[in-house]
């Protein structure tokens, strides 16, 4: 039987597979193009050390079946802009980013923003707008469809402008094909949430019916950047290995451990070569295929590699995350835990969790999750998730908490390589690394929570204690007086203050 | 034929004052001095009542508790008994009674609530146990429904009322036993006995009758248990003029502990005296009377049997006449209401029963 193979671009591929990349449906696809393009802006004001601006705008263009609409999406961003000759490949091929180094960003596909271009594409047959400027007198626009089989970006028209006002940012406008009333609450609960662990952005969004979200900053302070790192041996793979063997200038093995991988120094360096029966000397791009593959299991079997260090990692920290929580959940308590960095199979993360208490947080029979990744709200498969199996296998009772409290646990992981699951992209695998710190997370924060109700109940208790005293003692000094037929009753406050065990507030 | 000094009743209320204003100033002197208030009283806890064999009645022992306000748990009951005697003093100075219900209601208009009435009956019992008198002093009655009737004279000394007499033949459904008649003084009787009935039909069959005249006697309703201004009144009658006590009841184990009560008291009242009239006689009717007038009966129930088994091993019940009717009650197993004697005609029961009765105690 004759079969014919035919070759298939980036963009055809991601045409007939979008499913993986969360254009499943009408819903889900609006929901993910606003995703993928916030995140963009999001990251590119904080490449910068910008805290972010970020105005959202859905606009309904007419109907397009019997489940869906069309929409125009236009996200701007005050973010670091795109220069002039990378902007048709950034939106108008698959596959280019500028995310395939190794350290923490929010997308790492590098298809995020041209999927949600080409989706739009391909339901609407319209072209995508795309202003964007670096801040240099002069701003680009252009007007392009990407060309699907070749995955070639064509630009249909192309302007550039004065930039007298010294402007920075990107704005991308498209029209798509969506289902936004089915979409709106997840939408609106993915902007809560990214203003949440986002606490230094300000998200402003106008939806079909023309209202306003506004999510403001209540800080400035942004998280350190990452900084980029070299990948770490535990987490090479052949293909990595091969491909630095064809860049590298180095001419033996010790300077090529030394200047490929993470936290690896001339003794360490030697140390692997002798445990991996290679000699030092060897000019790496002479390695064999066998010997390229022996060195890459070797690498995971070595022990005294140093564990990658986090310098590539952004957490949110102890207080944004505090902020961002008091600012959009409104407890009356709140536990923040930051776990120190690990690793898994050669990537490192930190687990970051926070549990609140009381005040605006819902009292609705079990605990409201809150998962994020690489500072991304995870919106969907929350019970598939590490952290949800967790909360499920700890003994609550033990830290004085019941399903019935009004109860928010939040985990943030962050990685270079978050490790997902599925291509979804949606909940975290459950690798025992992962497990081990989000439950010593959970149960760090947990015990704060427990202090805090302990102490609660001491105070209410005192509190309750007190006033009972001051309630009948005044009594009982009226009383008899009036029966021993005195005209001034007894002082009782010296016994009232003589009864308090500690000073209470207010 | 006995007379009694016009005083005792005002002497009595003014001894009653006086303990609840010294109780009063005591907790002021406490307060004064900047040391919590405390008072201590004898403990009612079932390990601390007995049985004084020489009294006839329950008493409490040595064991004392201490209550004191500076105990969280004790500082609501503690100012509960406070307000109990400042509302006592102003019901006693002001003459003015009240009951239990009222209490209850009363103290909501000081801020002073109580859960439920138990839990102001349980503080005026407090209150009895710590001042040594009776709710009774203080003014506070129960619900009446007990009465009187026969050849006594009374003097009021409730207000309004004070000086005016009653004769107790003046009214044919009898008196009421209420806070009126309980605080007044006796003047004369030509009664040389007294019999307290427990159903108000043989009390009214013994009035129509003329027991009181034929029989010299004043004629006392329990109407069941005897509340305990009636009891105390009894013990009055029998005390003060001098008149002995004989006492009808059903023929079965609750009808026996009617009586019982009134002549020995009950546990629960182990903390005041004056409630007991020890020399008083249950005259009937007996288990041995049912088998004697083959009166018409019942069987006696589990209830009944378990009870006569209690009763049997109850320190009252040691003497000889009452083991030997509990033992024949357990043998025949029957019980017989008073009104059994009319399968022998409406007066039977006075013109035989009674006077074989009297003659037998």
């Amino acid at each position: 039987m004759a079969q014919t193979f035919q070759e298939i671009s980036p963009s055809d591929f991601f045409y007939r597979n979008r499913d993986i990349a969360g254009f499943t449906n009408p819903a889900r696809a609006i929901y993910s193009a606003i995703r993928e393009l916030v995140e963009n802006s999001l990251d590119a004001a904080e490449n910068i050390g910008v805290a972010p601006d970020i105005y959202i705008r859905l606009k309904f263009l007419g109907e397009a079946g019997r489940e869906a609409q069309v929409y125009q999406l236009r996200v701007q961003d005050n973010g670091s802009g795109i220069p002039a000759r990378h902007i048709p490949s950034a939106f108008g091929q698959v596959l280019f980013g500028s995310k395939y180094k190794l350290k923490q960003a929010r997308g790492t596909f590098g298809l995020g923003g041209t999927m949600a271009i080409l989706y739009g594409q391909i339901t609407t047959h319209q072209p995508a707008l795309v202003i964007s400027s670096t801040g240099s007198s002069r701003i680009y626009m252009y007007r392009l469809m990407i060309d699907i089989q070749r995955n070639k970006p064509l630009i249909l028209d192309r302007k550039i402008l004065l930039n007298k006002e010294q402007w920075r940012g990107t704005i991308v406008e498209f029209s798509l094909e969506g289902d936004y009333f089915r979409a709106m609450s997840k939408i609106v609960e993915y902007l809560k949430q990214t203003a949440l662990v986002n606490p230094y952005a300000n998200l402003t969004f106008v939806d079909p019916r023309g209202r306003l979200y506004k999510f403001t900053r209540v800080t400035t302070r942004m998280p350190t950047p990452p900084k980029e790192t070299l990948p770490h041996p535990y987490g090479v793979d052949v293909e990595i290995f091969q491909r630095l063997i064809q860049v590298t200038p180095t001419r033996n093995m010790i300077d090529f451990l030394r200047t490929h991988f993470h936290r690896v120094g001339e003794t360490t360096a030697r140390k692997f070569l002798e445990f991996s029966k290679i000699p030092p000397s060897k000019n790496p791009r002479k390695l064999t295929h066998q010997e390229i593959v022996h060195l890459v299991r070797m690498m995971k079997r070595f022990k005294d590699f140093l564990p990658p260090d986090a310098s590539c990692l952004s957490p949110l920290g102890k207080d944004l995350l505090k902020a961002g929580i008091l600012k959009e959940l409104e407890p009356e308590f709140v536990a923040v835990c930051q776990r120190r960095p690990s690793t898994y199979a050669g990537h490192p993360f930190i687990v970051e969790v926070a549990i609140a208490y009381g005040g605006k947080i819902p009292r609705k029979g079990d605990f409201t999750i809150y998962r994020f990744a690489n500072r991304i709200p995870l919106l969907y498969d929350e019970a598939s998730d590490v952290s949800v199996k967790v909360i499920r296998s700890m003994n609550w009772r033990r830290y004085k908490v019941t399903p019935d409290m009004p109860i928010a646990i939040l985990i943030h992981i962050c990685s270079t390589k978050v490790p997902y699951k599925t291509v979804g992209k949606e909940f975290i695998a459950d690798r025992p690394e992962v497990r081990r710190e989000v439950l010593n997370g959970i149960r760090e924060a947990a015990r704060h929570l427990q202090r805090f109700l302990t102490k609660r109940e001491h105070v209410n208790r005192e509190r309750k204690r007190l006033s009972i005293f001051a309630k009948y003692l005044p009594k009982i000094a009226q009383f008899s007086t009036q029966l021993a037929g005195k005209s001034q009753p007894p002082n009782v406050e010296i016994l009232l203050r003589s009864v308090r065990k500690f000073e209470l507030e207010n | 034929m006995s007379w009694k000094t016009k005083s005792s009743i005002a002497e009595k209320r003014k001894a009653v004052l006086e303990s609840l204003e010294k109780f009063g100033s005591s907790l002021y002197e406490q307060m004064a001095r900047g040391v919590f208030p405390s008072i201590e009283m004898p403990s009612r806890s079932i390990d601390n009542i007995y049985y004084h064999p020489e009294l006839r009645q329950y008493v409490l022992g040595e064991k004392r508790v201490r209550r004191t306000a500076r105990n969280i748990r004790h500082i609501r009951p503690f100012t509960q008994l406070v307000w109990a005697a400042f509302f006592s003093h102003e019901l006693t100075s002001q003459r003015k009674t009240s009951t239990l219900r009222d209490v209850y209601y009363s103290a909501q208009a000081y801020e002073m609530s109580f859960k439920d009435q138990q839990e102001s009956n349980a503080i005026i019992t407090d209150l009895e146990t710590v001042l040594g008198w009776s709710r009774e002093d203080f003014n506070i009655f129960p619900e009446e429904r007990s009465a009187i009737f026969g050849d006594l004279t009374i003097e009021y000394t409730v207000p309004g009322y004070e000086g005016r007499t009653l004769n107790l033949t003046s009214h044919p459904d009898g008196v009421m036993i209420g806070p009126a008649l309980t605080s007044a003084e006796f003047v004369k009787t030509s009664a040389d006995k007294v019999i307290a009935i427990e159903k108000g039909g043989l009390f009214t069959r013994f009035i129509e009758e003329r027991v009181h005249e034929r029989f010299n006697a004043l004629l006392v309703l329990t109407a069941g248990q005897a509340p305990r201004a009636t009891r105390h009144f009894i013990h009055r009658l029998n005390k003060e003029l001098g008149l002995p006590v004989y006492i009808f009841t059903d023929g079965d184990p609750w009808g026996m502990h009617i009586a019982m009560v009134i002549i020995s008291g009950s546990a629960n009242a182990a903390h005041v005296r004056e409630l007991t009239t020890p020399d008083a006689k249950w005259s009937g009717v007996w288990a041995t009377d049912i088998v004697k007038y083959k009166l018409p009966t019942d069987p006696l129930s589990d209830i009944d049997f378990k009870r006569l088994r209690e009763l049997q091993r109850d320190p009252r019940y040691k003497d000889e006449l009452w083991q030997r009717e509990i033992k024949t009650f357990m043998k025949i197993g029957r019980k017989a209401e008073q009104e059994a004697f009319s399968r022998y005609g409406l007066t039977f029961i006075v013109d035989e029963y009674l006077p074989a009765k009297l003659e037998e105690a």
